[in-house]
């Protein structure tokens, strides 16, 4: 299998990697790079656990080839804590109980971030639409809905 | 299995690269990269081209193109695609939406798809370079199809005149049960003067309901003007059995939901 350059910058850092072309980002950064943050849920494109934020976008990392990230600008739920602090959207996940066995939160964080980081303030709906893609077999998704609701009230009263 | 990538910056050398056996198209990865993760050990190598006319949307005297790259995200914030932002969004959630092209929406086999199912209702023209094609005709044949699609383009159509429903059990983003889309236009005095109706989930591929679409051309769009086009609505359609319904539930569903989406 050939191998192919990749550049990109993860969480802030620059990343340069030969991979084996045709590998997924979500292979890539999880067994080459050590980002295990995005979980491999279905591979199908359908459960959520492996979003990142690509440019700005939400992305499902096991259906982009890590190849075609070249330049790009990653975010990944590892890279959302600062000093040791956590994001306010993770701290309002633990404090709604928001996660319980935890496998589909960093995708639902991801989600979420892309949600708040276009409308601070959102609706109840809005919210239930930015997480859409997103599956929880445990949670129910009410306590994630309130979470992602109670970040942003976080967010708007530090803003003030 | 990782599976090679050939990236080209013309459409004219991917076409080329494509005729490999093994090889498919790289779009937004929504369908052929799934099918790698799957498993398919038909796909070798995937090719792709990021030449800008195909990420290219215009919109301009009442005509629309839409290059094959496009994504729904991209369609559904479009200022001058207000009509079609409903459709594009009933693509996936965000991050699909992100992701999912043009393109690759017309391969989409059912219960995919819904896009294309409006682009059908709007007698889009499929470009490739092998030429330009009626929507219908590239739909029946698409699985034979050997060039790369580089545009859809259609009349722009106003809401009201375009209309899109798609029908699904998990809100708000569930897979579709069905999915339909008309371009309805009536004469002065209110009576339906041309219809055109796409399903979507109502067999393999989009098709045209082409029985309700005859009875409701004189007709007007109230509860007694749609009746008989709501009894012929399941006319030549073969939906499937999936996780999602089955085709009992479909045939029966459909005219309930065409009928809210005519007297909308």
């Amino acid at each position: 299998m050939a191998k192919v350059p990749v550049q990109f910058t993860l969480n802030g850092a620059e990343k340069a990697e030969f991979i084996d072309s045709g590998t997924t980002l979500l292979n890539a950064l999880r067994d080459k790079i050590g980002d295990t943050s995005p979980k491999g849920g279905c591979h199908q494109g359908t459960c959520g656990a492996c979003s990142v934020i690509i440019d700005g976008e939400l992305r499902l990392s096991c259906l982009t080839l890590a190849e075609t990230c070249n330049g790009a600008a990653i975010i990944t739920t590892s890279g959302l804590s600062e000093g040791g602090v956590l994001h306010p959207l993770q701290r309002a996940f633990l404090d709604a109980f928001a996660t319980q066995c935890g496998f589909c939160t960093p995708g639902m964080i991801m989600a979420a971030k892309v949600l708040l980081d276009h409308t601070p303030n959102p609706s109840r709906d809005e919210v239930v639409e930015a997480l859409s893609g997103n599956i929880c077999r445990c949670t129910g998704y009410e306590p994630i809905i309130q979470a992602v609701l109670t970040a942003a009230r976080s967010n708007s009263q530090n803003a003030a | 299995m990782a599976l090679a990538l050939q990236t080209f910056s013309t459409v004219k050398d991917a076409n080329a690269a494509l005729r490999a056996a093994g090889t498919r198209y790289l779009g937004g990865g929504t369908l052929v990269v799934r099918a790698a993760n799957e498993g398919d050990v038909s796909l070798s190598s995937f090719v792709r081209s990021t030449e800008p006319s195909l990420s290219a949307i215009t919109v301009s005297s009442g005509k629309v193109s839409i290059g094959a790259s496009v994504t729904m995200a991209a369609i559904a914030r479009h200022p001058g695609l207000a009509a079609l932002s409903g459709a594009a969004r009933a693509v996936g959630g965000p991050a699909i939406r992100n992701m999912a092209t043009v393109g690759g929406n017309l391969f989409a086999p059912a219960p995919y798809g819904d896009f294309t199912v409006a682009l059908l209702a709007l007698d889009a023209t499929v470009s490739s370079d092998n030429g330009d094609l009626p929507i219908e005709a590239f739909l029946a044949t698409r699985e034979s199809n050997q060039a790369i699609v580089t545009a859809v383009r259609f009349e722009l159509r106003t809401e009201g005149v375009f209309r899109f429903l798609k029908v699904s059990r998990v809100k708000p983003k569930g897979v579709s049960v069905l999915s339909i889309a008309a371009v309805l236009e009536q004469a002065p005095d209110g009576t339906v003067s041309s219809s055109r109706i796409a399903l979507g989930c109502m067999a393999d591929r989009p098709m045209r309901a082409k029985a309700a679409e005859k009875a409701l051309v004189g007709r007007t769009l109230t509860s007694d003007g749609i009746a008989p086009a709501l009894t012929v609505a399941s006319d030549d359609t073969s939906p499937a059995t999936d996780p999602i319904a089955s085709a009992w539930y479909r045939t029966q569903v459909l005219p309930v939901h065409l009928g809210r989406l005519l007297l909308a």
